[in-house]
């Protein structure tokens, strides 16, 4: 099978599954309004503060939520015993992990979404104007975040202790990825253009990149035996 | 084994073994399969029936030893057994919050196969399970997953069939499915080694008796005119002591 074809198969599977799972989308908004809901008792009212502090707390956020939703998707796999079909698949089994990574982006930016709109309602900020320039850097962002966490994800899926390795694991090196999309976020927030300090966006591509080439490259392997 | 042109039609393999963290789970087992054979496979926990399976399937790397499974190495050309083999083993991988149907379209269209219209349907209900093939796999009984897996098992035409305990969960209608459908599976050429407990079952399929212990293939013979007392007999005496 060719590999857009199977990664379109992974994808549109694992899609489906999110939309009729109830502890899937649900939790994760659940547990980003929860979030949200703390910032605002650590913070204060303080407008400055909030404004300061906001970049870090979203990305703070994202990852959080985006962690529990690279472990639940190889968690869907391992029940059943679902991992063991997959690696029998004939061909590239890359396939499947574009098909992950995509999946993974398609859920991440949509709680990311529902966290920026809680962000602004709690913290009575004004994001909107944002907007168009936020969701980039959350793409480019999410993106790096989960092309490699799709990888460690998979090499957990069949630890033991993977809830705790999984974060020791994949938090290192995600800095990477957090550092320039933090900043951009923190340079869109301020009503700054993306290319205010191109090296920042051109960091976050390169480090993209990388790991999507890297887990592509890399996944088959993890998959074997 | 049955030489056709250049290629190996059957499955033969040579001085395989399995070893896991230096404890070896299966020694120097020679096997061969010609078409058309269905080898039962019998022995205690622990005795390596699963791993041979696994072997045979492609999820599993061999230690040691080589084999051809349809003319394809089992080490070299994993992708050429992949296309050839179907495994049933002791997870259903169904995806629980998909239905049957969605769950055997999925599992056909990752392998590369489309199947011809209205053959998940058809697999379905030749299992009994037509009138609930859109419900989502979780409402129904692990009896019930159990059927989806043989249906999926139906669904695809390909030269070996690995059976790991295929009876738990069958009711004996679901048997009857099984029966039936390996039998045409023979008719077609295919082959089947099928790891289990159960004598009566198991021995009413085989063309060709195995037993398993300790790692090592201590039995393999043609049913031939063997009963299934002598061979529960001889069984007992060959894996004294649990197999292990």
């Amino acid at each position: 099978m060719n590999f857009l074809a199977l990664a379109a198969e992974i994808l549109r599977k694992d899609l489906r599954i999110e939309a009729r799972s109830r502890e899937g989308l649900n939790t994760l908004l659940f547990f980003s309004a929860l979030l949200v809901f703390l910032f605002r008792f650590a913070l204060g009212p303080t407008e400055a503060q909030v404004r300061q502090g906001a970049p870090g707390l979203l990305w703070f956020a994202f990852i959080l939520t985006g962690l529990w939703g690279m472990a639940r998707a190889f968690q869907i796999e391992r029940e059943n015993d679902c991992l063991e079909a997959l690696r029998l698949v004939p061909g590239d089994l890359g396939g499947v992990y574009l098909g992950k990574v995509v999946g993974g982006c398609c859920v991440m930016v949509a709680t990311e979404l529902a966290i920026v709109v809680m962000f602004g309602l709690f913290f009575h900020l004004d994001l909107w104007p944002a907007g168009g320039r936020l969701v980039p850097v959350l793409i480019l962002g999410t993106v790096g975040f989960v092309a490699i966490g799709t990888l460690f994800a998979a090499i957990t899926a069949h630890l033991k202790a993977r809830e705790v390795l999984l974060p020791l694991l994949l938090l290192p090196l995600v800095i990477p990825v957090l550092l320039p999309a933090s900043r951009l976020t923190e340079l869109v927030l301020a009503g700054e253009s993306l290319g205010a300090e191109p090296h920042w966006l051109r960091l976050l591509l390169v480090f993209d990149l990388v790991f999507l080439v890297l887990g592509y490259l890399t996944f088959p392997f993890v998959m074997e035996d | 084994m049955v030489h056709s042109g250049t290629s190996v039609v059957g499955v033969s393999v040579r001085g395989l073994g399995k070893a896991f963290r230096g404890t070896w789970a299966l020694r120097g087992v020679d096997l061969d399969l010609a078409p058309g054979e269905t080898l039962v496979l019998f022995g205690p926990n622990g005795s390596g029936k699963t791993t041979l399976l696994k072997i045979l399937a492609t999820l599993v790397r061999p230690t040691r030893g080589s084999g051809v499974v349809s003319g394809a190495d089992l080490v070299r050309a994993r992708d050429q057994i992949r296309h050839r083999v179907e495994i049933l083993s002791h997870g259903s991988a169904l995806y629980e919050e998909l239905s049957a149907r969605e769950n055997l379209s999925f599992a056909a269209a990752i392998r590369g196969d489309r199947p011809a219209e209205g053959a998940v349907a058809a697999a379905l209900e030749r299992v009994g399970l037509g009138e609930v093939a859109d419900e989502r796999v979780r409402t129904l009984s692990s009896g019930m997953k159990r059927r989806i897996t043989l249906a999926r098992l139906l669904l695809r035409r390909v030269d070996l069939w690995l059976l790991d305990e295929p009876y738990t969960n069958l009711d004996r209608e679901a048997t009857k499915v099984l029966e039936a459908a390996l039998q045409e599976h023979q008719e077609r050429g295919g082959m089947a080694v099928i790891a289990t407990h159960n004598f009566l079952d198991g021995f009413k399929l085989a063309t060709r008796l195995a037993i398993l212990a300790r790692g090592r293939l201590i039995l393999d013979e043609p049913r031939g005119t063997m009963t299934l007392p002598v061979f529960q007999e001889l069984y007992a005496l060959r894996t004294e002591g649990g197999g292990r």
